[in-house]
């Protein structure tokens, strides 16, 4: 790759922690073929009939978790990196691919702007008062 | 744990995600405020800071780029099986600025925590949000020990907006970080019906 004729040598202290190794699970990709730039909080969701991602030689295993983790009950992509314990830049490139595979989908949230009503936020101000 | 597939199972709700970010300067009692609202405890979500995850897939450079992890703590309030309410701790230190446009895009609102005692760490907060026309209050947390001063010098201090609200909060105490979080919402409310009333 690029780097190859770089700064072969450059060094990193431990308190630069794991510097590429996560990317190793996107096999170096930053973004996933279908620029799916997906907010911390879009919500995902494992298709009900897709195939058994274990099946699948293309995909990693952090990849199977993600189709498993969101099988029985939907997770947001903050929720993946921090259950996963991955960047959430990895997240996004893993999520994107499976979006790709149709083994799940992603909802998008709904920015506040482009509510339909108040009605939304109401809900939310009478849910904290409840709580 | 394992899973078996369960096809016959029904499919899991899809909630409608909403965001509210708490800002300030470091040490001012974020993630406190985030984990006394929140009904788990705070995850952490860490992001790499190269050009991952930016919308142009140029990777020469990410190998050769030294990396740092930006962390961010956030919280999450289940309001409806259907609703659900993130809040996200922003990276306190102000080099990590550029991960707040993500972090705020389609954000309903925001907290800014101020300690009268170091008011000048929120400036850039406030600047921020006041620049995106983000909805945004300002909760004074009120640390013991620090001088309580009136709320109009505060707004003074801060050379708040007369429409910004204000209040003194205490991030460890539930029911304080319920009404900010309220007050943020009322206050998105009211802003977006003044935006119509003018447009229309």
């Amino acid at each position: 790759m690029s780097a190859d004729g770089q700064d072969r040598s450059h060094w990193f202290d431990d308190e630069a922690g794991p510097v590429v190794r996560p990317y190793a699970m996107t096999r170096g990709r930053t973004t996933s073929a279908a620029q799916h730039r997906l907010d911390l909080i879009a919500v995902v969701v494992t298709e009900p009939y897709a195939d058994d991602p274990e099946d699948d030689p293309t995909l990693s295993p952090e990849h199977v978790d993600i189709v498993r983790l969101c099988r029985d009950s939907s997770s947001t992509v903050a929720e993946l990196a921090a259950g996963l314990d991955l960047p959430i830049g990895v997240v996004r490139v893993l999520v994107g691919d499976l979006v790709d595979g149709a083994f799940v989908h992603v909802n998008r949230p709904v920015p506040p702007a482009e509510l339909p009503d108040e009605s939304i936020l109401r809900d939310v101000i009478n849910g904290l008062r409840a709580l | 744990m394992i899973f078996g597939r369960s096809e016959r199972g029904k499919p899991p709700v899809e909630p409608v995600t909403l965001k509210i970010l708490v800002a300030g300067g470091f040490g001012v009692g974020k993630t406190t405020l985030v984990g006394a609202v929140s009904e788990i405890r705070p995850l952490r979500t860490e992001e790499l800071l190269t050009e991952a995850g930016r919308p142009v897939d140029d990777t020469s450079g990410v190998e050769a780029k030294s990396t740092t992890t930006v962390a961010m703590d956030f919280g999450r309030i289940t309001l409806r099986e259907d609703l659900v309410l993130y809040l996200f701790g922003t990276p306190g230190q102000e080099r990590f600025w550029f991960m707040w446009d993500e972090l705020s895009e389609g954000a309903l609102g925001a907290v800014v925590l101020a300690d009268t005692r170091r008011l000048e760490d929120c400036f850039a907060a406030i600047d921020y949000f006041e620049r995106r026309s983000i909805p945004f209050l300002v909760g004074v947390n009120c640390f013991e020990g620090a001088a309580r001063y009136p709320q109009e010098d505060v707004r003074r201090a801060l050379d708040l907006d007369e429409h910004v609200p204000l209040m003194l909060c205490d991030a460890r105490d539930r029911e304080s970080g319920k009404e900010a979080l309220i007050g943020v919402v009322q206050h998105a409310m009211a802003r977006a019906s003044r935006r119509r009333a003018v447009t229309t």
